[in-house]
């Protein structure tokens, strides 16, 4: 397996959204690596994280997920449609302090529906922070061109960085990766 | 200056970054989204505290009945 960076972007100005257009459609797999925090609080019942919501190929309405959570304060699981959200720290978490997610995409320039796999965690010196692994479907055949990150209000914090990578598949015998 | 909300894109072709302010219809998804965050967490917190009063209940109950609270903690844990 070959990992490559091909494109990183850290905010120097908050923003409602980063998007990563133009992907090249060369690798097997993608890697997203994020380090998000978000501008808004909800503030109520000590929740402590806020959506992020992803766009795909500025597309939502196909996306669907399978959540197992914990909050500190209890263990959730779920599902919903039309949406795949990433819970990341809001501005009522300890200054300074960025959820890390990563965002698998198998397969993403297939002519297949495209599964998502997710590692979460939101940060915060308290007890009630969010960590949860979830499992995605972006139910379209189309190969996978852009992704977008948004919060459902608010902007994407100062210093939030996002790194989009692609996987080549190693040596199986038939395909030869090159170093 | 403007208060318009603002995306940052980036050209992966290119590796260009350009910043610029939402669209009327993005501005009009976020607040689809944000109400609908907003009421399925408050979903979620009041389910919680269903379930955390129904936990203090029972535990009551079982004290009453009288176990100790070592019993009902090993029961409950």
């Amino acid at each position: 397996m070959k990992m490559t960076l091909i494109e990183t972007k850290t905010l120097g100005a908050a923003a409602a959204s980063i998007e990563f257009t133009s992907i090249p459609q060369d690798f097997t797999d993608l890697i997203v690596l994020c380090s998000l925090r978000s501008t808004n609080t909800f503030g109520v019942g000590g929740v402590t994280w806020f959506d992020v919501l992803l766009s795909v190929n500025s597309n939502t309405g196909n996306l669907s997920n399978r959540i197992l959570a914990g909050s500190g304060a209890a263990v959730s699981s779920g599902s919903g449609s039309g949406e795949f959200v990433i819970r990341v720290s809001d501005s009522a978490t300890t200054a300074n302090t960025f959820a890390n997610s990563s965002l698998y995409f198998p397969n993403y320039a297939g002519a297949t529906a495209k599964s998502i796999s997710l590692d979460n965690v939101s940060e915060t010196n308290a007890t009630n922070a969010r960590q949860e692994i979830a499992a995605g479907l972006w139910n379209d055949t189309t190969a996978i061109s852009s992704l977008a990150f948004s919060p459902s209000s608010g902007n994407l914090a100062i210093g939030s960085t996002i790194s989009l990578y692609g996987v080549l598949k190693g040596t199986d015998g038939i395909v030869t990766t090159s170093p | 200056m403007t208060d318009t909300p603002t995306k940052v894109i980036v050209n992966c072709a290119t590796g260009e970054s350009t910043t610029v302010p939402l669209t009327e219809a993005e501005l009009e998804q976020r607040e689809i989204d944000r109400l609908a965050w907003e009421a399925q967490e408050a979903e979620r917190k009041a389910a919680e505290e269903e379930k955390e009063n129904l936990k203090a209940s029972a535990n009551a109950k079982l004290l009453a009945l009288g176990l100790t609270e070592a019993e009902v903690n090993a029961l409950t844990a």
